[in-house]
Parts: C-alpha cells; sequence; structure tokens
C-alpha cells in the first residue's frame, strides 16, 4: 500500500464505514416498528418507534437541554480523566513509590462499585453538574491509567538503547519514545473510558439529579412515560456511539502509522 | 548509570595515546544472577587506532555484543579500564554513531525524520543538518523513500535507514553490532560492499560486531576472534588484502588462506565438528 493509493480512495470508499453503520441503524429502527406492529406488543411494555420519535419531535427543545447536559458532564469527566489519567499513568512508571501507593489505591478504588459512591457524592459536591463530572471522572479514569501505563512500559528495549547512546535524558525519552509508542495504547484505555464516562454520568443523574437524559428516564418512569424512558436511552445510544467514533477519529489521525490503523492491504 | 559511576569518575582519566583511538586493557564483564555468575568478557585487551576496521567475530554467546555495548556506555565493566579518544568510558561516548543488529526505526516517523532523531537528541540544529540527510539517505539509495514509513520499507532499507541515523551527526566512532545480521545474504552483500566504500572515503573508526567469517574478513584491517565461556579473544588477525576490495576478492587464494585460519581458531576450540 502506498501514500498515493491512499489519496485515490473516492469518496464512495471513504464513508464506506459511514454507510455500514446507517444500513445497520436502519436495520435496528425496522425491526424494531415491525415487531412491534405485528405482534400487537402493548404500548405501556414496548413503544412503538414511531411513538418514541413522536415524543422526541413533540419537545424538541427539552430533549436537547437534558441531552446537552448530559453530554458537557460526560465530555468534562473524560477530558479530565485523560489528563489526570495520563499524569497519574506517567508517575506510576517513573516512580516505584508512586506505583506502589497510586496503582494499589486506584485498584481498590475502582473495586468499588460506583453506584455504590455515587450518593455520597451528591452529599459532598451536590446535585448540580459537578457530581456528575465527578463520577464520570472516576469510573474513566481506570482503563486509561492501566492502558498508558501499558503502553508506557511496553517499550522496545532496543529503542531505549538507542536514546542512551545518544544521550538522551528522560524527559526526551519519554516525549520522543515511550509516549508516542503508547499512543495505541492510551486510545484503546480511552475507547473503553467514554463509554464508562457516560455510564457515570447517568448513574449520577439516577442518584441525584433535576437534569439530564438520566434523571428524565427516572422521572418518566415515576410517571409511567414509557415512550420517554425509550427516547432517552435512544438518545444516549446515539450520544455514546458518536462519542465512541470521535475517539476513533482521534485514534485514526494521531497513530495513522499503527498496525492496526494501516488498513486491508496488508 | 549506577553507584560505581562516581568511583570511575574520581579516578584520573588515562592520558590520550596517539595511536589507540579505542583502549581495552583486562576489561572483564561478570553478570550476577541467582544460578550463579556468568563471565561474559575475561581479561580483554583490544586497540583500535584512528580511522582502522576493526570487527569482533565469534559465535553466539561468546559475549561480542557485550564487549561493544560496553564500549558504547551501555553497559559497566567489572573490572578493568575503558577509554574513547583518552576518556574513560562511564556514558555513551559524545563522538559514536551506534547501529544495532535491529534497525530500531520508530514506526510513527518516516524515514526522513527517524533519520533526524539523532539531532533531536543531541540538541543540534536542524537546518545545519537537512541537507546532510538528504545527500545520506540519496547516497544509501532512499532518496525516493524520505517520506514513507518504516513499513513500507524492506529490511535491507530499514538498515541502511538506520546507517544514515548513526552518521547524520559525523561521529568519528562508529559501533555497529552484528547490522546485517539480520538480513539475506545477497543485501548483506550489497551492504557490506557500501559500508566499504563509506569507510574508505571518510575513514571513520569502525568497531564491527559480526557472527560471519567472511564479512569480518572483507570488511577489517583487524579481526579480533573471539571465543567463548569465558568471552576472550582468541587472536587477532591482521588482514592485509589491498583496498578497496571488490567481493570476487573472497574466491582469491590470500582470502581464503585468512578464512581457512579463522576457522581453524574455531575449529581448536572444538567448533565445527563434522
Amino acid at each position: 500500500m502506498s501514500v498515493e493509493s491512499k489519496r485515490e480512495t473516492s469518496l464512495w470508499q471513504r464513508t464506506e464505514r459511514v454507510r455500514m453503520v446507517t444500513c445497520v441503524l436502519v436495520a435496528f429502527a425496522a425491526i424494531w416498528e415491525l415487531s412491534v406492529r405485528i405482534f400487537d406488543v402493548p404500548q405501556y411494555l414496548f413503544p412503538s418507534l414511531e411513538s418514541v420519535i413522536a415524543d422526541i419531535v413533540k419537545n424538541p427543545a427539552w430533549y436537547a437541554m437534558h441531552a446537552g447536559y448530559t453530554l458537557a458532564a460526560t465530555l468534562i469527566g473524560f477530558v479530565l480523566a485523560v489528563g489526570g489519567g495520563l499524569l497519574i499513568a506517567i508517575g506510576i512508571v517513573y516512580s516505584r513509590i508512586l506505583e506502589y501507593t497510586l496503582y494499589t489505591s486506584l485498584v481498590a478504588t475502582n473495586a468499588i462499585p460506583k453506584v455504590a459512591i455515587a450518593p455520597l457524592f451528591i452529599i459532598w459536591i451536590g446535585t448540580g453538574l459537578e457530581s456528575k463530572i465527578a463520577i464520570a471522572l472516576l469510573i474513566a479514569i481506570f482503563p486509561i491509567v492501566i492502558d498508558t501505563v501499558l503502553g508506557l512500559r511496553s517499550v522496545d528495549p532496543a529503542a531505549l538503547d538507542l536514546a542512551r547512546a545518544l544521550r538522551g535524558t528522560q524527559f526526551q525519552i519519554l516525549r520522543k519514545i515511550r509516549f508516542p509508542n503508547a499512543l495505541p495504547s492510551i486510545f484503546a484505555g480511552m475507547k473503553v473510558g467514554i463509554s464508562l464516562a457516560l455510564i457515570g454520568t447517568i448513574v449520577g443523574e439516577f442518584v441525584g439529579s433535576n437534569k439530564g437524559l438520566g434523571f428524565v428516564i427516572i422521572q418518566a418512569q415515576g410517571q409511567f412515560e414509557i415512550a420517554r424512558q425509550f427516547a432517552s436511552i435512544a438518545l444516549l445510544a446515539v450520544l455514546g456511539t458518536i462519542l465512541f467514533y470521535l475517539v476513533e477519529l482521534g485514534e485514526r489521525l494521531c497513530v495513522p502509522w499503527h498496525v492496526s490503523q494501516r488498513g486491508g492491504t496488508h | 548509570m549506577n553507584s560505581n559511576t562516581a568511583a570511575r569518575a574520581a579516578r584520573s582519566p588515562v592520558p590520550p595515546d596517539a595511536s589507540a583511538y579505542v583502549r581495552m586493557r583486562g576489561v572483564s564483564k561478570i553478570y550476577h544472577s541467582p544460578r550463579g555468575d556468568i563471565e561474559a568478557l575475561r581479561d580483554i585487551d583490544l586497540d583500535i587506532a584512528e580511522g582502522e576496521f576493526v570487527s569482533v567475530l565469534g559465535p553466539s554467546g561468546c559475549g561480542k555484543s557485550t564487549l561493544l555495548r560496553c564500549l558504547a556506555g551501555l553497559e559497566d565493566i567489572t573490572a578493568g579500564t575503558l577509554d574513547v579518544v583518552g576518556v574513560q568510558v562511564d556514558r555513551p561516548p559524545a563522538e559514536m554513531g551506534i547501529v544495532f543488529q535491529r534497525d530500531v526505526l520508530l514506526d510513527w516517523r518516516t524515514v526522513l525524520d527517524n533519520v533526524l532523531l539523532t539531532l533531536e537528541f543531541r540538541r543540534l540544529a536542524k537546518d545545519d543538518y537537512i541537507d546532510r540527510a538528504h545527500e545520506l539517505l540519496d547516497m544509501f539509495g532512499l532518496g525516493a523513500y524520505e517520506h514513507r514509513y518504516p513499513w513500507e520499507l524492506s529490511g535491507g532499507m530499514r538498515q541502511r535507514a538506520s546507517i544514515c541515523r548513526a552518521l547524520l551527526d559525523d561521529p568519528a566512532l562508529l559501533f555497529m553490532d552484528e547490522p546485517f545480521g539480520a538480513l539475506d545474504a545477497m543485501t548483506r552483500d550489497q551492504l557490506n560492499v557500501e559500508l566499504q566504500r563509506i569507510w574508505t572515503t571518510t575513514r571513520k573508526t569502525i568497531l564491527f560486531i559480526t557472527h560471519s567469517i567472511a564479512e569480518a574478513i572483507f570488511l577489517s584491517d583487524r579481526v579480533a576472534v573471539m571465543a567463548r565461556e569465558p568471552g576472550r579473544i582468541e587472536e587477532i588477525v591482521e588482514i592485509d588484502l589491498p583496498r578497496p576490495r571488490r567481493l570476487a576478492v573472497r574466491e582469491e587464494a590470500t582470502f581464503i588462506a585468512y578464512s581457512a585460519h579463522i576457522r581453524g581458531i574455531f575449529e581448536s576450540l572444538g567448533m565445527f565438528q563434522e
């Protein structure tokens, strides 16, 4: 495969993924709508796609506001998790003491189901956006740290020899060898992290919030508004999918050299 | 590097010796392991004059790579003295370029950027060396591949790029640790010819590690033949063949005589039993 042949790919080829995803979504929607109609499922158990869409169309601004709230908490929590996770991982890789203390406490923290500590966060930080961000951050940071540590450590010893032979400083080695080498692992951790951040936000909204799609689900449950619950779930699915593919897009832009990104011609 | 670095630095540097650019005296290296000590090098004496091409030849496990790594400041020695240009080696010498058996090109950098890596680590200005980088890559037939990534290149091309990287800041010393050991025989011949040309035009001081008798004779002024357990220099063979040497020299009687002599040394050590 050559650089030239990459440039020559047509719009049709480049949008292959988008077309595939669209096909899957359309098929899913069709199966949903058809099975509800054919088997005549009661609306209070399983609403038709039509009624779910109708509910969104009726209140677009309202849904957008709640989705935006959830999106904001997820994104801020995720970005903080990436920043903090990278720093913690670098600390763990370079310091024996940090490895023993931070790493151990991280593992212990991760062993606690986040749902169990979510109520505490609400008490401590309040029912606002901050507590959702905190839970999203806490739940997303773990895979990012673990994968970054792995990536920073899995450096070819020969590359380190080369850097030492060139009298490289520790910082140069981190910047020019360890970090780029860790990027594929970092993105693997980020892909898990972004999905977890969304879960964390929803958990926070379930426990105590007056905004966000998690809040909408809890409220709709109390009012037996099944279509509204489904609408929120569908929006969450769309949100989660977009966020995931955004991270994947970042991966393709940042690590085009990695073996997983070189395309099928090899 | 470790605690004895300070102790070594405290010792007075050995006075410069005009004839010996690289000097090893009584160098020993012992690896301590729970299952007993391994004597990788015993009492190595080896001098390399400025501009000389010296090969260290031996079977795998004889400590020839360890010898190079000690000289390159990548490993500490257990006993003896080691000087490069009159300065005791306690870290990688500044005037050294190094080529490893594996090319160690970084996957995320283009060929050109891999070659320029040397500058970034040495904090040299890119503007001063970019022309030289192009020149070197052209000389090694990589001009058209500058902007390719390492994984788009063949093994021989990759190793050529790593040689360019080592030569970029024009080091006086070139350490090569079995650089062609992983290449096929034909590519290896080609690179031997190219390396000889580089050496004859630049007269760098080269220490070349190899396990190929023919390669060592073809390239070297002197061949240090090593034996293993413990790793030691058995004999230093002077190669008196006119330069430039062509690949066909390997079929000449003198070359064959050297080859037979060196093989005889290994046979006397119990190798090559037929």
